[in-house]
């Protein structure tokens, strides 16, 4: 990696692997994170759930919790002011169940009191009876109309199909498979957590909170609570990682309903067993595909019928849907498509957005066929991969071209170039099993596997996900606003990184992200650097000019001659050296601009549109040791060299890489919300397995670099193709070890063992 | 059962050498909730309630232990090191910084109770090998790094310790 330097030392602009402003404070435990607040007089919010999946409230007495000393406040859905409902994007959702609850952990009422233990009393002296109802559990009975209506809005979400070539169109080699992925959560470790501060008066509240999007929260908050938007003022309290599991509106509304009813501030927090049933998950899939391909290889046709499990309520599931149709091509050049995909509602738990977002379930059926493929045409998975490899300008199957930056063949030729792992390592602890000692060492069986993925980024069908950012240039010194929401990621130092380089300052303030200044849209889909980048990069550009124009007039230059070198401004075509310092000493020079990506649109009802802004690609190999005897797996080392398009910070990069492959090697081998009619039966930390350091591979990541033109910085996102890649990668290096078909993630020992 | 809270307790704790008095405590209340609500010291964090996730790590009598899983009044009589109490706030430890500088914290939330575990680790063993590192952090889960810039961390500090 590259540092500009100057006399004043390391600068810590663009490219170089800066360190993250709130790093030190997080190492020292002193950075608040939204569970960390605490107010004067604060009441502890809590939330009562429904038992069932499905019934129907027959009777809802909460006087019981008004008696008990401490308790402040009860509200039920006949509490709520605004409207009764919320939603991503239907308002499908009750703020609290009204007649009828559908799904386990459904809210009903909650309680404020002055003690958490007092909130639980409080919750278990309500007295709900429930006419319990069948639940619809079965997502083919929503697809096929055989369980009535389940909700006003059907049992339907959104069909989406693709209609794309010749659907006619066949090749002598076909090849078919009907491949399934349970539910994934999030799993952040930061639990959700609000404070709310209500106005004197009760005419607004002050809202501090761990989320993804604080405008869509806020305007969502407002119109329950029957407020104008400019009446609910957010603040970002700290994020512990989000994932997508934070885009929803999960506690805001209850929290600032409770500290309104009761004219004290509330904070309510969940418990990891609240925090499954507290917010969406990863939809789980059913997945028939069919391929058509040529005797060398080559793809000819894709067919496809996808259906996802959206659970109670709508969330993000038809955008969710879209892009599991349309990435159902994969990242490789192909003609014609019959894709048929159906997001439906059940009784199960809602699902929405987790970090990958509909590719996720299309790349493991995909990538899952490619090896099928390869099997059938004689070629090894790299083969097959780097022949069909889509290029910039190919076709996609919704209509018009790639038009990203497609570096495929170099992503798997830098890959298949990384050195395999020395054969298994000896140590009792790098075995399948790990500290379970458990596996015969003779037994272990090693396999290796590809995946190639592609991942659209921004949001999608005409959604115009535009970012506010404003810098003001100060005696050297620059501050940044924006209502990014850091969860993570490092917006924080990249804001700061963008600012150096192009003000040619130091001193970079990332003030707090708040409801003050514009929407910056949400952190997800991979956007933030490209748009909140973007928007940063706009706004430093345009305190730059009124530097120039400064400058110039001082000095009688054309503003157009002059440049930043380092921290200073300088005339490129004469002597004029002035420090940015002391150019900006005494005035104030501050730009806001909203960054816009271009328009898309939304698909027809053939499933044609440009309805994609832009896309990243990745490839991976997984190397895998397995105990075929005991269906141990230990994922050995995993492989890549990801399309990044510009590194801004290599190492803000490879922990985003190295992140998102733990987790889906979680999704691939252990991590699983098992339901049973409805209800989850591991909603624990004990029982719903994450990946620990003992699990993690050792992980061998390579940047692509080439910058893409129509990104702001030459950045792509980063965040989410390497847990799209991740997770067929591994099973296709288990496939190669032990033989056996594994249609369905994750896989589990008895998958291999039995 | 009655509805009300049982009565209320006294006592003290001492924590990173500090003497400090619990007063209308419900005897009931973990050590990780006195710390985070009473006594003013959030650095360990609450994730999973059942000693799962090391989030809430803290050192007792020499013992890494899970503050979660332990009642603050069984604490009394004890010596307690937080996050807070590794290192002053203007100076932070060779683990501390070893973290931000390897890009070891993304959302920061697993990392004081990882920074406890790995200072509690080198204490005890030095020049600890990657399975040990493993091993010894196994109880600590961090859902945003895949754990590669915090293996890396610990070896830097390990080395850096070897070579001072």
């Amino acid at each position: 990696m590259s540092e500009t330097t100057t006399a004043a030392g390391v600068r810590h602009g663009l490219g170089t692997s800066a360190p993250r402003p709130d790093g030190v404070p997080k190492v020292q435990g002193r950075f608040a994170f939204s569970s960390d607040l605490w107010a004067d007089g604060m009441l502890w919010g809590a939330t009562l759930r429904s038992p069932h999946p499905h019934a129907r409230i027959v009777r809802l007495d909460v006087s019981p919790a008004w008696t008990i000393p401490g308790v402040e406040c009860v509200v039920t859905a006949a509490d709520v002011p605004g409207k009764a409902t919320y939603g991503l994007i239907s308002s499908d959702q009750p703020v609290f169940a009204g007649d009828v609850v559908r799904y386990v952990g459904e809210p009903v009422a909650a309680v404020a009191a002055d003690h958490p233990e007092t909130c639980r009393r409080a919750l278990a002296a309500i007295v709900v009876e429930y006419e319990v109802l069948a639940p619809l559990v079965d997502a083919e009975a929503a697809v096929d109309g055989s369980f009535p209506p389940i909700h006003p809005d059907g049992n339907v979400i959104r069909h989406q199909r693709i209609l794309h070539g010749d659907p006619d169109a066949t090749g002598p080699v076909v090849v078919e498979g009907t491949y399934e992925l349970g539910m994934q959560d999030q799993a952040f470790l930061g639990l959700e957590a609000a404070l709310a501060l209500p106005d004197p008066g009760g005419g607004g509240v002050e809202l501090f909170v761990a989320t993804q999007w604080l405008h869509e929260d806020r305007q969502q908050i407002a119109a329950c609570l029957g407020l104008p938007d400019e009446g609910v003022r957010i603040t970002l309290g700290g994020v512990g990682g989000a994932f997508g599991a934070r885009e929803d509106i999960s506690l805001q509304v209850h929290t600032c309903l409770l500290a309104l009813r009761s004219g004290r501030p509330v904070k309510v927090q969940y418990s990891r067993e609240e925090s499954f049933f507290g917010h969406v998950h990863r939809h789980p899939a059913r997945i028939h595909m069919r391929h058509h391909a040529t005797v060398d290889g080559d793809l000819v046709k894709v067919e496809a019928r996808i259906v996802l499990d959206g659970g109670a309520y709508a969330s993000t599931s038809s955008a969710v849907l879209v892009n599991a149709v349309s990435h159902v091509q994969g990242p490789y050049r192909l003609a014609n498509a019959v894709v048929d995909g159906w997001a439906v509602r059940t009784n199960n738990p809602p699902c929405g957005a987790m970090r990958g977002f509909g590719v996720v379930q299309a790349c493991f059926a995909h990538e899952s066929q490619m090896d099928k493929l390869a099997a059938a045409c004689g070629l090894s998975p790299l083969e097959v991969r780097l022949r069909n490899a889509m290029r910039t300008g190919d076709e996609l199957i919704t209509g018009g071209p790639m038009d990203s930056v497609a570096p495929l063949e170099r992503c798997l030729l830098e890959t298949a170039a990384v050195p395999l792992p020395p054969t298994p390592d000896d140590h009792v602890l790098a075995r399948p099993g790990g500290t379970g000692r458990t596996t015969d060492p003779a037994h272990v069986r090693r396999g290796v596997g590809w995946a190639l993925a592609m991942k659209n980024l921004m949001y999608s069908e005409g959604f115009d996900d535009f970012s506010t950012a404003r810098v003001r240039l100060h005696d050297g010194v620059a501050a940044v606003k924006v209502a990014t929401a850091e969860v993570g990621q490092g917006f924080v130092v990249l804001a700061q990184q963008i600012a150096r380089t192009v003000l040619g300052v130091d001193d970079v303030v990332v003030e707090p992200a708040d409801t003050t200044i514009g929407s910056a849209g949400s952190t997800s889909a991979s956007r933030q650097t490209w748009m909140s980048g973007g928007a940063v990069d706009d706004a430093c550009r345009a305190v730059r000019e009124r530097l120039f124009e400064l400058v110039g007039s001082r000095h009688g230059i054309e503003p157009l001659r002059l440049a930043i070198d380092g921290t200073d401004v300088v005339d490129t075509i004469g002597d004029l050296r002035v420090p940015v310092a002391e150019a900006s000493a005494g005035v104030v020079l501050e730009q806001t601009v909203e960054h816009h990506h271009r328009p898309t649109e939304e698909l027809d009802e053939q499933g044609q549109g440009r309805c994609h802004t832009a896309f990243a690609f990745t490839a991976q190999r997984a190397v895998v040791d397995v105990d075929p005897e005991l269906g141990l797996v230990k994922v050995v080392q995993i492989a890549t060299a990801q399309d990044v398009g510009r590194a801004l910070n290599p190492l803000s990069v490879v922990g985003q890489i190295e992140g998102g492959i733990a987790q889906g090697l979680g999704l691939a081998v252990m991590e699983e919300i098992v339901l049973a009619e409805g209800r989850i039966r591991n909603p624990s930390f004990t029982d719903y397995l994450l990946p620990t350091c003992l699990d993690a591979p050792d992980v061998v990541a390579v940047l692509v670099e080439e910058p893409e033109p129509m990104a702001p910085l030459g950045a792509k996102g980063v965040g989410e193709p390497p847990c799209v890649a991740a997770t067929p990668a591994i099973v296709a290096a288990i496939r190669d070890a032990v033989g056996r078909a594994l249609p369905r993630v994750p896989v589990r020992p008895q998958d291999i063992c039995l | 059962m009655s509805n009300e809270l049982p009565a209320a307790e006294h006592y003290v704790l001492t924590v990173n050498g500090v003497a400090h008095e619990v007063r209308d405590a419900w005897i009931g209340e973990s050590l990780l909730y006195v710390l985070r609500e009473r006594l003013g010291l959030p650095g360990a964090k609450g994730a999973c309630e059942q000693g799962e996730c090391g989030s809430c790590s803290v050192v007792v009598d020499g013992e890494l232990v899970c503050s979660c899983l332990v009642l603050a009044a069984a604490a009394v009589g004890r010596d307690i090191t937080t996050v807070e109490g590794l290192a002053p706030a203007a100076t932070p430890s060779d683990v501390q910084q070893a973290f931000v500088d390897e890009g070891a914290v993304q959302c920061g939330f697993c990392t004081p109770g990882l920074v406890v575990a790995v200072h509690h680790l080198l204490d005890q063993h030095p020049h600890p090998t990657d399975a040990e590192v493993r091993e010894a952090l196994s109880g600590n889960i961090c859902r945003c790094t895949g754990y590669g810039r915090i293996l890396a961390a610990v070896q830097a500090v390990a080395e850096e310790r070897r070579r001072v």
